[in-house]
């Protein structure tokens, strides 16, 4: 058990209830952010762009290829950027803070 | 993926609310030949295609509209080779497999595409019939609509940029629907893909200067494509520059400078007249959302008897709709297709009786499917 930090386009901060084995997209998904993740999580999209605060980027896994491709469609990505349907949440990411990118 | 779009972008003034219908009327007066059907369909995913077929069997005629160039919908789009194992009846079948079963599966019906086109008015006819009028100027008359869209329609992802806006579609563009705009001219072209790789080797010999834009030193693309756009780097025909759009400069919408924000944070001035964007594909619901229908979020509320939506005769299958309990999948479009093809029967057929009737056993249907 543990939580997110979602901070939506507005400003505000959303405390989620993670659970051990979802995606982040899902998480934030399910809590009712807008988060449009198209796709449904299959890295094919690039609508469930995320940007990390910094402490916890070097906390995920490396972004895979076809990850990094997806992000490649983008307009604007920051180092922060990441696509939260290829993170999957567990026990070590419990406060990992994050921002909805712009639509 | 190539994709030409053809006059997608909708001009906001020219819509005009009527009551809870809209008419275009900049379309409305390029409109052709109205095409006549039982069903207008919006959008080709796979329940859509399957829709052609539930009302096929009641011997219904069908007309589909797609933004995109070709059928399948996010199935072919997004994700052709990704593996998809809950269909009935395929353990495993591909975006692209399914898209192509369907359109083998409803050929007998023959029905009509209008493909690179959005419908992007709406209204009611005095006999009381469905009128669309789609992009192109394609008017479609029906006494039915079925709205198939899933998420909404592709349209090209914009760059995040204060003054995009006076450059769109000026000397900013993000296809190429006349290759004349970019002869004699200093042009750059930002993306990785097939499409950026594409068009900047198709446009290199007729162009001024090119200059490709990309975020990183990795190509997405046909490895020809990538080997001879390094051909025309070495050869020093073409500019690399890794980067990404940081700001646009000129004046009454004719672009004079783009600056590039490179890895290390540096800026790149690149003098530039016309520019050409491949920033991938997003999905908007677009004129939908204006034809006064119930909506909850973005997605359209329907009834679960017949899918119809708020107002008669128009009926949400797929991802489009909502209603309590509503899963996004392919399985349940399929199934919300067979009912609202029911309720579009008595629509169009109103003196007729519908008689409930298996494809194993019905020689009337097994006719319509030509295997009779």
């Amino acid at each position: 058990m543990g939580f997110i930090h979602v901070t939506d386009r507005d400003g505000k901060t959303h405390d989620l209830e993670a659970v051990e084995g979802w995606r982040v997209m899902e998480i934030i998904r399910e809590h009712g952010l807008p988060i449009e993740a198209v796709c449904g999580g299959a890295c094919e999209c690039a609508t469930c762009h995320v940007h990390v605060a910094s402490p916890w980027q070097g906390k995920l896994f490396p972004a895979r290829e076809d990850e990094e491709d997806m992000l490649d469609e983008l307009p604007e990505i920051s180092e922060a950027s990441r696509l939260s349907c290829q993170i999957i949440w567990s026990e070590k990411l419990n406060g990992l803070q994050l921002t909805l990118a712009d639509d | 993926m190539n994709i030409i779009l053809t006059n997608q972008t909708l001009q906001k003034s020219s819509i005009t609310m009527s009551g809870d219908v809209v008419s275009i009327e900049s379309y409305t007066s390029k409109a052709q030949h109205a095409k006549t059907c039982d069903i207008a369909i919006i959008g080709t995913g796979p329940v859509g295609l399957f829709a052609v077929f539930q009302a096929g069997l009641l011997g219904l005629k069908c007309i589909l509209v797609d933004a995109l160039e070709r059928p399948g919908g996010q199935c072919a789009e997004l994700y052709p080779e990704k593996p998809i194992y809950d269909i009935p009846a395929y353990p495993v079948i591909s975006g692209q497999d399914l898209t192509d079963r369907l359109m083998e599966q409803i050929k007998p019906f023959n029905p009509e595409f209008l493909y690179s086109q959005q419908v992007a008015g709406l209204s009611k006819t005095q006999n009381g019939d469905f009128e669309l009028v789609t992009t192109q100027g394609n008017t479609i008359i029906a006494p039915a609509v079925f709205i198939a869209a899933g998420a909404g329609s592709f349209v090209p992802r914009k760059p995040k940029v204060d003054n995009l806006a006076a450059f769109e579609e000026k000397s900013f563009f993000y296809a190429v629907r006349n290759r004349n705009t970019f002869v004699d001219r200093d042009v750059v072209i930002f993306g990785g893909g097939d499409s950026a790789l594409d068009w900047t080797l198709d446009l290199l010999p007729q162009v001024k200067s090119l200059t490709l834009v990309h975020r990183r030193d990795k190509f997405r693309a046909t490895p020809a494509s990538i080997e001879a756009m390094r051909q025309a780097v070495e050869a020093r025909r073409l500019k690399l520059v890794f980067g990404q759009l940081d700001s646009l400069a000129g004046s009454n919408g004719e672009l004079e400078t783009i600056a590039v924000k490179t890895a290390d944070s540096a800026i790149e001035h690149i003098k530039a007249d016309r520019a050409l964007a491949f920033f991938g594909l997003n999905i908007e619901l677009g004129p939908i959302a204006e034809w006064g229908l119930n909506l909850n979020s973005k997605l359209i509320e329907v009834d679960t008897e017949k899918f119809e939506t708020s107002t008669p005769g128009i009926f949400a299958i797929g991802d489009i709709n909502w209603y309590p309990g509503k899963l996004k999948l392919i399985l349940s479009g399929f199934h919300e297709c067979a009912l609202a093809a029911q309720a579009a029967f008595k629509i169009a057929r109103p003196d007729e009786k519908l008689v409930f009737r298996y494809t194993t056993s019905s020689s009337d249907l097994q006719q319509k499917l030509g295997v009779a």
